[in-house]
């Protein structure tokens, strides 16, 4: 089946610069991929380039297996909606959403039909005759949002839609992305973030970018539970990076040692025999009590109240080697240079480091 | 600390109410004498003057006299007729050359921008006596006969005032968001239609504000006018300085001079009005 989007090596310089490696990627039809990385990882790149906004440095870019490398934005059909939402501030939000139905010289009664329809869609409708600035971020996101849905476009790109939100809002707005996803299901979605829950909750796929490079692809729970390469494990789910050695791997199953000790893990698959290993242990995979012959002593460095919990900075102290771990609120907690026992879970992924 | 803030508050609007108020005041007064002095007395005496007929009767009939001569009439017509046409081709030409010195990037895009600066702090009469030596009988191309035409009074005055234009618009079009212009694309607005339906409503504040500034200032141009000498070109400030200083009949003189003045109270008036309206739009957008 013809992938929706498809980059064959798309590349972007800015002079000298290069600020996206070549790209190989495929989206399939009504699948959402979530761009994931931070800041300068070339993720908005690669959308502006889909967009049309940049022209590739080189490569090519496909939509439903037609190349639009050398087409002009406006002639891709393409769905954008922007950080900043960069809704028309002189022109009402009917007229906003109604912006790319004229451009298509759509019947003024079909356009303010689609108009209503989108804007009901997203549960604005009774703020047709505002002008944006007379909107909450929130309610602007939600006619951005109307705006590029109304051409009915079969592909449609988020560019940090929610970055501009407050926390609360932000939930919300992942919920509603999430009910609208489920009314458009032939819409291909392209999710730009550097969120990684967000990337988590809503996408298919996600697509890891570091230093302008394609680090990682895979489906989101693979990405999670078994990430292949250190920045994976650590961006996308902020893991501690452990170094151990590897005692045996046996297809999915590894033996490493820590501290004299051997844990199971789960390789990625991507192991290499002379390259040192990390195992990836998330914060609150990470329990911490007294000290004992089966946990490894650490030290306390830091206590941060965080609401729900705690987060303790620690150092395994037969390693060296530092540790945060989130732990539930209690009334027994850890206090700055208490020694303690912290005990690692089996079956945490184990990734190649320094690669 | 909450003892020393309830005092600061209680004493607050005593000395808002009191001893601030004569303090105000006198600081206030110097200025106001100044302003008097070399302005309000002086435009009290120019309309007192118009009042004053030539053999010392005070009354209507220099008034009835000047608006009913037909070289007043003129006068007005082509004050009007050419403030009008200097604004629409500074509009025109300030508005596209802004355009593409905002958005077609070329090298010196940003030398050129601040050039505009330059020229706008130009004396009138510099583009005048370079348009003498491009135009001029003697000059590079030789074509007296336009440049003593109105057509070449409303050329000097357009080459000199489009900075004017250029300026507010060159730094509204600069506040355009790019995320916007690539948005109005991707649905499917041709350049075009992005530069007529986003570009130049986002700009109209300051295109209007710009174009008031040179209605304004045509209006009272004078120092083009006079170095050029166009022949059958009589605006009112020229009326203003025949009537004043050539034929020394300073009551005429000084009821062209309040006309003039009045016309150009009431253009300043739309001027800041549409200043302070882009200026609230512009606050309310940003917030």
């Amino acid at each position: 089946m013809t992938p929706a989007v498809e980059f064959r090596g798309v590349s972007v310089h800015f002079g000298a610069t290069q600020a996206l490696a070549p790209l190989d990627l495929s989206v399939a039809r009504g699948e959402t991929l979530a761009l994931l990385g931070p800041s300068g990882s070339g993720k908005s790149t690669a959308l502006k380039a889909l967009a049309g906004f940049l022209r590739p440095s080189a490569g090519r870019v496909l939509l439903d297996g037609q190349d639009v490398t050398d087409l002009p934005p406006h002639r891709r059909g393409l769905g954008v909606v922007v950080q900043s939402y960069a809704l028309f501030p002189h022109q009402r939000v009917a007229d906003n959403v109604a912006f790319g139905l004229k451009a298509r010289k759509m019947r003024r009664a079909d356009v303010t039909q689609r108009v209503g329809e989108v804007l009901e869609l997203v549960g604005m409708s009774e703020y047709a005759r505002r002008y944006p600035r007379e909107l909450s971020g929130g309610q602007q996101q939600r006619v951005a949002l109307a705006r590029a849905l109304a051409i009915r476009p079969n592909v449609l790109l988020l560019d940090e839609p929610l970055s501009a939100l407050d926390a609360a809002l932000r939930e919300d707005m992942v919920a509603e992305l999430l009910r609208l996803r489920a009314e458009l299901p032939d819409t291909t979605l392209i999710y730009v973030t550097h969120d990684q829950s967000e990337a988590l909750a809503l996408a298919d796929r996600i697509a890891v970018l570091r230093d302008s490079r394609l680090v990682e692809l895979g489906p989101c729970e693979q990405l999670y539970r078994r990430p292949a390469t250190e920045f994976t494990a650590s961006f996308l789910g902020a893991a501690n990076l452990i170094p151990v050695e590897l005692v045996r791997a046996d297809g999915s199953v590894a033996t490493v040692r820590l501290a004299g000790r051997e844990l199971s893990a789960e390789p990625s698959g991507t192991l290499q025999p002379e390259r040192p290993v990390a195992l990836g242990v998330r914060p609150h995979r990470i329990s911490v009590g007294e000290p004992g012959p089966d946990t490894f002593p650490a030290l306390v460095r830091g206590v941060q109240w965080r609401g729900s919990g705690y987060r303790l900075d620690l150092r395994l102290t037969d390693e060296v080697c530092d540790l945060r771990a989130e732990v539930p609120d209690s009334p027994v907690l850890p206090a700055v240079g208490d020694r303690v026992g912290v005990s690692i879970p089996d079956g945490c992924p184990l990734v190649g480091v320094g690669g | 600390m909450t003892g020393l803030a309830l005092g600061t508050a209680a004493l607050a609007p005593a000395r808002r109410g009191t001893r601030p108020r004569r303090y105000r005041i006198g600081w206030l007064l110097p200025p106001a004498i100044v302003v008097a002095g070399f302005f309000g007395y002086p435009l009290v005496l120019v309309i007192l003057q118009s009042f004053t007929a030539q053999d010392g009767s005070f009354g209507l009939s220099v008034w009835t006299q000047v608006l009913s001569s037909p070289e007043f009439g003129r006068a007005v017509w082509q004050t009007v007729l050419l403030a009008l046409g200097s604004t629409v081709g500074c509009v025109l030409l300030g508005g596209f050359l802004a355009l593409v010195v905002a958005f077609v990037p070329f090298p010196g895009a940003t030398l050129l921008a601040r050039l505009v600066d330059t020229v706008l702090a130009f004396p009138s009469f510099l583009i005048a006596l370079a348009f003498t030596f491009l135009y001029g009988g003697a000059g590079v191309f030789g074509t007296a006969g336009f440049l003593y035409s109105p057509w070449g009074v409303l050329l000097a005055e357009i080459t000199f005032y489009t900075p004017f234009v250029m300026r507010p618009a060159l730094a509204a079009f600069s506040q355009v968001p790019s995320a916007q212009l690539d948005v109005a694309a991707s649905l499917g607005a041709r350049p075009g239609r992005v530069l007529w339906r986003v570009v130049l409503p986002e700009a109209l504040p300051s295109l209007a504000s710009g174009a008031c500034l040179v209605l304004l200032l045509t209006m009272n141009e004078f120092g083009i006018v006079l170095f050029l000498g166009a022949k059958g070109v009589s605006t009112l400030p020229m009326l203003v300085y025949g009537k004043g200083i050539v034929t020394f009949d300073f009551p005429a003189a000084s009821v062209v001079a309040v006309v003039n003045v009045v016309l150009s109270l009431v253009l300043y008036t739309v001027y800041r009005r549409v200043v302070g309206r882009g200026g609230r739009r512009a606050a309310v957008d940003a917030a």
